[in-house]
């Protein structure tokens, strides 16, 4: 646990040393406290609008940033290292494969998920100031806490991507393709199929095939609370054959775990 | 003498289709300097690798202190090894001390320990800068205060003294020697010859994954039989009229005497009774002219190896 513990206490510091820190946390905040404050602009009023039209712009705008984010901040964790020589160095210490993925999950993890609990927890407490409505904390919680699984589901994502290649330039490219795939194709393709396949496709078939991606996973967390009529698309239908909010968590977490775990597995039959 | 600190038996690494390394059985014990020399792709590092229990040997055993050092029980005996990789750039963003620091932490010591290392080394005026305003020399000497950390029992040196300058480098054969004395065994790997000689107790000389050579640096020239190179001067074309000597002339070096080892003590009496002799050189062979030796061996015998094998 020491030797997590350290791992983990580097790579923290590397992000606030790097600015990672800083950076993500005003993007957030400057992002959500725009949207929540100018979310109305397109009705031609300026102010703060309704919970929900900015709790769903919010994780539509998250959906893209939050992955793209943790695939930039981790994807040349173990690739970089390896190319250093530190890597190997490392090995040569008393610490383990999983001691060293742990430890950087920790410290990479807690710079997402600090960046994220206080750039949109920012906007929280600015509605809260202008709505004064206690509704806020708790929309706002499930949130920010599916935010950062969302987040930390990338990081242990970005991991796959670092111990699979031989370059850090690879490694990049393909967090690039991870994050298309994640945050876009994935959805086109389910219209695709909701569109092309008429009465082939169940609700419950669709919300499994959604289960499939930690982007959509989110989206329907945060956005099953909400009228429909702010949603539309195959989310919509999604919504209707609702899982409960404890079902979708569950999947959000086996998405950080099962990452995780095939990570761990990877490095360990790494070759070195 | 006790238990070898190392013992490798028959031990090889395989990969796909390569032999990165054959066959090697070698015992290090306590207190012993060897060096292990060899071009690169010979296999130093893979073996180095083993002893580190980074890499699992494809045959044969690795034992270190007793137990595999790929295996779970072996895991506190690694606080008392200390690696030199070949290449490594540490956390460019860090400082020195920042990264002296990780290290020691992760080997179960402190910031003050990473402190006293860097003084060891020379490094203390730039502990506190970047490690990417380093020269090569100050990155060289910080990688290997990291190895220095805790005392270790076993050190693995991949190319030590590159990048030093003749002064560091005479620090840093004190300290291998210092180690030494403390009971540390040494396995340096380098393919500088030079000034590495009266610091080692043993070489080990490596060729595409096999062992070449293996002995002190007296034995090793025995087995290479190769001749004394004695230079008189003074002479002036007396030698060659010596019929004694002029044996020993070769055509290349015209003033130099190649004499066989065991001939050497009457050569030098034979030209200690010309008057005109101003003074002698006499030089045994070098490392480096046993290592050359072994490897054309070597490459001799793979030579026709070849050739056997395409005539059959």
């Amino acid at each position: 646990m020491k030797q997590i513990l350290t791992v983990a206490n580097k790579e923290f510091h590397d992000g606030l040393r790097n600015r990672w820190l800083v950076s993500i946390t005003l993007i957030f905040a400057l992002l959500s406290i725009g949207l929540t404050y100018f979310g109305a602009a397109a009705s031609g009023a300026v102010g703060v609008t309704s919970l929900s039209t900015t709790v769903a712009s919010l994780a539509s705008l998250a959906v893209f940033l939050i992955p793209l984010i943790a695939l930039l901040l981790s994807y040349d964790s173990f690739v970089g290292e390896q190319e250093s020589g530190t890597l190997l160095l490392l090995l040569t210490y008393p610490l383990s494969k999983s001691q060293l993925l742990l430890g950087k999950f920790l410290g990479q993890g807690s710079i997402i998920a600090l960046a994220t609990f206080i750039g949109f927890g920012s906007s929280a407490v600015l509605l809260y100031f202008q709505l004064g409505d206690s509704q806020i904390f708790t929309s706002f919680s499930v949130f920010i806490l599916s935010a950062i699984l969302l987040g930390l589901s990338f990081t242990a994502i970005s991991y796959l991507i670092s111990l699979s290649v031989s370059e850090k330039s690879k490694a990049a490219g393909f967090a690039l393709i991870t994050w298309f795939l994640f945050a876009l194709a994935f959805d086109l393709a389910l219209l695709a199929l909701l569109v092309g396949v008429e009465e082939g496709i169940s609700q419950s078939f669709l919300t499994q095939l959604m289960m499939l991606n930690p982007a959509d996973i989110f989206r329907l967390v945060n956005l099953a609370g909400l009228d429909s009529s702010d949603v539309n698309g195959a989310l919509a239908v999604a919504i209707n054959a609702s899982l409960s909010q404890g079902q979708l968590f569950s999947a959000l977490l086996a998405w950080v775990a099962l990452p995780l775990t095939v990570a761990i597995f990877i490095f360990r039959r790494k070759k070195l | 003498m006790n238990t070898p600190l190392v013992s490798l038996t028959n031990a090889g690494k395989s990969y796909q289709q390569l032999d990165a390394l054959k066959s090697v059985t070698l015992d290090l014990s306590q207190g012993e300097v060897m060096g292990l020399f060899g071009h690169n792709g010979a296999g130093k590092t893979t073996m180095m690798k083993l002893i580190l229990g980074v890499i699992s040997p494809s045959r044969g055993s690795v034992e270190v202190m007793g137990m595999a050092p790929d295996s779970k029980e072996a895991w506190h005996c690694r606080s008392k090894v200390g690696y030199l990789p070949e290449n490594v750039s540490f956390y460019e963003q860090l400082t020195g001390l920042e990264v002296l620091t990780y290290f020691a932490k992760l080997k179960g010591f402190n910031k003050k320990q990473a402190v006293d290392l860097l003084e060891q080394v020379g490094i203390t005026h730039a502990m506190k800068r970047q490690v990417k305003t380093y020269s090569k020399g100050m990155r060289q000497r910080l990688g290997l205060a990291q190895a220095f950390i805790g005392e270790p029992k076993l050190l693995l040196l991949d190319e030590p003294t590159v990048g030093l300058d003749p002064i560091a480098t005479r620090d840093f054969y004190q300290t291998v020697d210092q180690l030494k004395s403390n009971g540390s065994s040494v396995i340096l790997c380098s393919h500088v010859l030079p000034g590495v000689e009266q610091h080692i107790d043993r070489a080990m000389i490596l060729s595409t994954g096999q062992l070449l050579a293996m002995g002190t640096l007296k034995e090793l020239r025995q087995q290479a039989a190769l001749p004394v190179a004695i230079k008189p001067l003074g002479l002036n074309g007396s030698v060659a009229a010596d019929t004694k000597l002029n044996s020993f002339l070769t055509s290349h070096c015209p003033d130099t005497l190649m004499v066989p080892e065991d001939e050497k003590l009457a050569v030098l009496k034979q030209l200690l009774s010309h008057d005109a002799l101003d003074d002698i050189h006499v030089e045994a062979a070098n490392l480096e002219q046993v290592y050359q030796h072994f490897l054309s061996l070597h490459e001799n015998k793979q030579q026709s190896s070849k050739q056997q094998g395409a005539q059959g």
